[in-house]
């Protein structure tokens, strides 16, 4: 027993070293970092940090990122329950097809996209705005939801929905009052993926926002430009980037693991 | 079973606006460009196939599609098992498996530009933790910016770092769901603990498996930013993935017809495999 535990210490040991690594770097002094190798900071310092939390471009950049990434979450889930909920309960015209054409868009190359999205944006007004990204993301996170949400609504018994309406429920009461509860926790599931695929998505983010809606991601190349010349300040907004997700994991910590075994393909 | 209800429509309405206006308009977008010649100017003229066939032809792109397959090879191979092992080492229940589970899925959500600037940090010589036991503790000469092999290395160790931890969550959640009795009857039965693997944990981690597998083709398939802020694609062309050369073309050089029925190939290409992984793994259900 006490072998078999190895491998995941193990493995969660090599998780962390580059972890360890970079918070460990934005304690240090450019002139540490620079001057060589040394394990632990040796002169520990909070400037890396405190440029973050003074300059405004460097903490929009957080505002930004989450402000865009929430309404991402909220949309998508949201337009993914009735659509999962008619997948997973009714047959109709073009159906399947319709659901593989929804994944083949988790598919598409963030890459081949970028361009055109910048054109329509543009065009339409919302270039540099917080909705253009979060809309831009639900091109894959909806397809996601989707998928997710329609697995665990086929773990549901049908009979819920019968016994439901024979008891005088209309369908918003029923959705809402008896449906949701029940399905709760892919709900949790498919929020967390929404989440984290919107918030560490950069390309797309990047190529539709100039100043306004500028993602942290973004604000960050600008010490890479220089590159090894401001490693501390990278590593302290690096660092800070890792704590969003940080919460939101140990929120739905419980039904990660739940989570899948309910779903299925 | 399902039943048939036409009005079903209304539900999917709004999911399909949502995505076909993002989906469509830019698809468009970019078969127009596949198949025209511009100068600037807003002016176009009919190009028909040229620009794919001149794609396909390219060495530049074989070479580059090469590299790619090579790629979403060894990051299946590798992470695909070793999360399968690490799913099936875990612990069932206690207070550790929230622990492990949190701190597991912690680099999936790290945004993609710092996973590659935190290995760039992680890998440097002299400075980096990584590039600093190689160089002059272990005495192996290691720069990814100088050795392509060790560029490589790199990429493939970071993406595992990055995502073999989705692979395990996913193997997990089909192995809790197991129950008790099937293990019960497999030790009165006296099965070996590879035919436990084989008969019970494998046909019951079939499902999140598919999920796993198709997702991490996909996304490895499509991965762009983690080795682009890592190596940039070098040295030379050495980790140059098709994502980073389809940038390249349409950003770097502006060849907005090449890049555009590059684009198109690629995209044609990761539906057909996936559809072809889908297909495979999913026959048996059908029947």
């Amino acid at each position: 027993m006490r072998k078999r535990s190895l491998i995941p210490i193990l493995y969660i040991a090599f998780l962390m070293l580059p972890i360890y690594w970079l918070v460990a770097m934005s304690f240090k002094t450019t002139n540490e970092i620079l001057s060589g190798f040394s394990l632990f900071p040796q002169t520990f310092t909070l400037d890396n940090y405190k440029v973050i939390f003074t300059d405004p471009s460097w903490y929009w950049g957080y505002i930004n990122s989450i402000i865009y990434v929430s309404i991402n979450t909220v949309i998508s889930v949201a337009v993914a329950l009735p659509a999962a909920y008619a997948f997973s309960r009714y047959r109709f015209l073009g159906d399947k097809q319709l659901f593989f054409w929804l994944l083949t868009n988790r598919m598409a190359p963030a890459a081949v996209f970028a361009l055109p999205f910048f054109q329509l944006y543009s065009s339409v007004g919302l270039f540099d705005t917080h909705i253009a990204v979060a809309l831009a993301h639900c091109l894959f996170n909806i397809p996601l939801a989707v998928w997710i949400l329609e697995g665990f609504m086929g773990g549901v018994p049908k009979e819920l929905d019968e016994t439901a309406y024979v008891d005088g429920y209309s369908f918003p009461h029923f959705f809402v009052v008896i449906f949701l509860p029940t399905i709760k926790a892919g709900v949790g599931v498919a929020a967390f993926f929404c989440f984290m695929f919107s918030w560490v998505e950069l390309l797309l983010a990047k190529t539709l926002t100039a100043v306004q809606a500028k993602p942290i991601a973004a604000e960050m190349t600008k010490t890479a430009s220089s590159a090894g010349y401001e490693l501390g300040l990278l590593a302290a907004a690096g660092t800070l980037t890792i704590i969003p997700g940080a919460i939101v994991i140990y929120f739905v910590r419980n039904y990660i693991a739940k989570g899948f075994a309910l779903g299925r393909v | 079973m399902k039943t048939e209800n036409q009005r079903a429509w209304f539900f999917v309405l709004p999911v399909l606006l949502l995505v076909a206006f993002n989906a469509l308009v830019p698809i468009m977008t970019v078969v127009n460009y596949s198949v025209q010649e511009t100068f600037g100017n807003n002016v176009f003229f009919w190009q028909g196939l040229d620009w794919f066939e001149q794609i396909l032809r390219s060495d530049r792109f074989q070479a580059a599609l090469g590299r790619q397959f090579l790629f979403t090879f060894l990051i299946l191979i590798i992470e695909i098992p070793l999360g399968i092992i690490i799913a099936l080492s875990m612990p069932k229940k206690g207070m550790w498996v929230p622990v492990c589970l949190v701190l597991m899925a912690l680099p999936m959500l790290i945004p993609w530009n710092v996973v590659g600037a935190m290995w760039n940090i992680f890998t440097l010589p002299k400075i980096g933790l990584l590039g600093y036991f190689m160089n002059d503790v272990l005495g192996i000469s290691y720069d990814m910016t100088q050795n392509p092999f060790a560029a490589w290395v790199t990429i493939i160790v970071m993406d595992v770092w990055h995502w073999t931890s989705l692979v395990v969550l996913l193997s997990y959640a089909g192995l809790v769901s197991i129950p008790d009795a099937y293990y019960q009857a497999a030790k009165i039965d006296g099965a070996s603990p590879w035919k436990v693997f084989r008969y019970i944990q494998l046909p019951k981690m079939k499902t999140v498996l598919t999920i796993a597998i198709l997702l991490r083709f996909m996304d490895s398939f499509n991965i762009y930013t983690e080795p682009f802020v890592l190596t940039g694609g070098g040295p030379g062309n050495s980790t140059t993935l098709l994502s980073i050369d389809l940038v390249k073309i349409a950003l770097g050089q502006f060849d907005l017809g090449p890049a555009a029925a590059m684009s198109l190939i690629y995209f044609a290409i990761t539906l057909l495999v996936s559809w072809l992984f889908y297909t495979l793994m999913t026959k048996d259900d059908a029947k």
